[in-house]
């Protein structure tokens, strides 16, 4: 079931959508906003307020990367894994990463603290090899500033 | 010089407040834009030859021009700025958009107006959050000086702005991918013709503009499509931004004069080479441009000479190749992006890119075959124009084709001694 509240901030964003289905992404974000990921019975509650299928819904949700399907953790890491950030040391950062959190791409920390996803191009090539961690961009990132830079996210 | 685009962007500062943009002139070309036709500012941008600034480089006057007569087809029409920017190796719009969002909406105002739209998105993409913050200051600053919203200064032209943050994927910077993402759709291209400019977002006119252009706008309508011409210093108009990145010294972005060579950028601009690295080749325009070679570095930075020595200016970032970075490995990790976002409507590129990265990955690990040389080849053709339902495929196939050309002798060796020469272990 949806919150009132998401109801509410989904009817806002229905205002301005030309037709209910053109709100589809802001929709999804409404919910991921508060839960973290879209589950199941999300997309079913979401997609019958947008008058969808919930898999025309699906089919939406399942096509963007920034829309979870799973559980993330509190904060998500995106390594950028692109041509600049891959010929200036993205190979000995993701060995370093995968080491400190015990994870690979698209899974989550035990302690539910992080989730570690690749990233296309950050438009940070002045900056690599970055990273982005929530929405704060670091770069360039060395092996040495890893530790420093996990200890702010809790 | 004249940098009219970056002249307010400070390096690591924030951006002008809205009275301080105001102060050092900014909106003032509003009220001029006003006392013109819509037709007038179409006609000085076309005699302004302001080419797009998202890759493709079509007239942007011409673009305009072609919208379809009201009356001919469904209104209301449409602006979308693209701010989708996710080409590897670009990142000069994220400059504009985060050094200068007031200059962003100016621009997009006059550009509405000259098109006569009312309603105008912004498409940027979810990591740029700091560019929509510092947008969406812009857009209520706008809006409270009614620069934005119904009868703009007394003008009868109505407009509103809204930004789309984009859930990802970088086929969304294909313009009919991005109108199927705006309706709430997966964000797969739509087959051309009917353009978007006679039939887009919800079947009506739609106009899509990269985001450097639209900054160009006002100050065309503000000095005229002569001064415009004049800031280049080849045969093409205005000034660039420019970005080199990769094993410089100062990688960065930087505004410059259109036609400024590719020398000029990596050894006056990025400082040359990092100590210790030499340069093998570039990339000029991002991941889905043609590699180039220490021979083109004379060559002019606009979209006819880049296209002339067989690639393109695309984006006008150039990331660098140096000699101890394995262009194998290099050009595997770009199939591997295009591999990745190839959003799978047509079979070629869904089919083709995968192929492409598995016989690649072979030969960088010492498994590759001759043959496999003559199937990349073969590749390149398939997923070439014309076989493919967008540009997306050809543009992945572009730096393979001339990697495949240039350093044919670096894959031979793979294949030969049964390793990639530049791993140590």
């Amino acid at each position: 079931m949806l919150t009132e509240e998401e109801i509410k901030e989904i009817t806002t964003e229905l205002v301005h959508a030309e037709r209910k289905e053109a709100a589809s992404i802001e929709a999804l974000m409404v919910v991921q906003k508060r839960r973290g990921w879209v589950s199941d019975e999300s997309i079913r509650d979401i997609a019958s307020l947008l008058d969808v299928t919930p898999d025309e819904l699906d089919g939406v949700a399942t096509f963007f990367n920034h829309i979870y399907r799973k559980p993330v953790g509190r904060h998500v890491i995106a390594l950028c894994d692109s041509m600049v950030c891959w010929s200036l040391g993205y190979d000995p950062l993701l060995d370093l990463l995968r080491k400190k959190l015990g994870v690979g791409f698209g899974e989550t920390t035990q302690d539910n603290r992080f989730t570690l996803l690749p990233a296309a191009c950050l438009g940070a090539c002045d900056r690599a090899p970055a990273m982005l961690v929530d929405e704060e961009l670091h770069g360039p990132v060395t092996p040495e500033m890893v530790d420093g830079i996990l200890q702010k996210y809790k | 010089m004249e940098r009219p685009l970056t002249q307010h962007i400070r390096p690591h500062a924030e951006p002008l407040s809205l009275a301080e943009y105001e102060k050092a002139g900014g909106y003032r070309s509003l009220r001029k834009a006003f006392a013109l036709t819509p037709q007038d500012i179409v006609a000085m941008v076309t005699a302004s030859n302001l080419r797009g600034r998202g890759g493709a480089g079509f007239p942007t006057g011409m673009k305009w021009g072609l919208v379809p007569a009201v009356g001919s087809v469904p209104q209301p029409r449409y602006f979308i700025v693209n701010a989708d920017e996710m080409e590897p190796g670009a990142f000069k719009d994220r400059l504009l958009l985060e050094g200068d969002p007031n200059q962003i909406i100016e621009g997009i105002i006059v550009s509405a107006y000259a098109v006569q739209t009312e309603k105008a998105f912004i498409f940027l993409r979810r990591e740029y959050s700091l560019a929509g913050k510092r947008l969406n200051k812009a857009i209520a600053g706008a809006y409270e000086k009614n620069y934005l919203g119904p009868n703009i200064l007394g003008s009868g032209f109505n407009l509103d702005i809204r930004i789309h943050s984009s859930a990802g994927r970088y086929i969304c910077g294909e313009e009919t991918a991005l109108i199927n993402a705006l309706e709430g759709k997966r964000a797969v291209p739509r087959a051309k013709p009917p353009f978007p400019l006679a039939c887009g977002l919800w079947g009506r006119p739609t106009i899509v503009n990269n985001v450097e252009t639209v900054a160009n706008i006002h100050h065309i309508v503000n000095n005229g499509p002569e001064w415009f011409k004049a800031l280049g210093v080849g045969r093409e108009s205005g000034t660039k931004i420019y970005g080199v990145s990769g094993r410089v010294k100062s990688p960065g972005a930087w505004e410059l004069p259109m036609g400024t060579t590719i020398g000029e950028l990596i050894e006056d601009h990025g400082g040359g080479m990092q100590n210790g690295y030499a340069l093998r080749g570039m990339v000029p325009g991002g991941a889905s441009t043609d590699f180039l070679l220490p021979k083109h570095l004379a060559t002019p930075m606009d979209f006819d000479s880049v296209a002339k020595a067989g690639s393109r200016m695309g984006t006008g970032t150039v990331t660098v190749l140096d000699d101890r970075t394995c262009p194998v490995g290099f050009v595997h990790n770009i199939e591997l992006f295009f591999a990745r976002e190839s959003c799978g409507w047509c079979t070629p590129c869904r089919e083709g890119l995968p192929w492409i990265v598995k016989i690649l990955h072979a030969i960088e690990n010492g498994r590759g075959e001759q043959e496999d040389l003559s199937i990349l080849e073969q590749q390149c053709r398939f997923l070439g124009p014309g076989n493919t339902f967008c540009a997306f495929a050809p543009g992945a196939v572009e730096p393979l084709q001339s990697v495949l050309k240039y350093f044919r002798e670096d894959f031979e060796r793979h294949i030969r001694e049964k390793k990639c020469p530049w791993r140590t272990s």
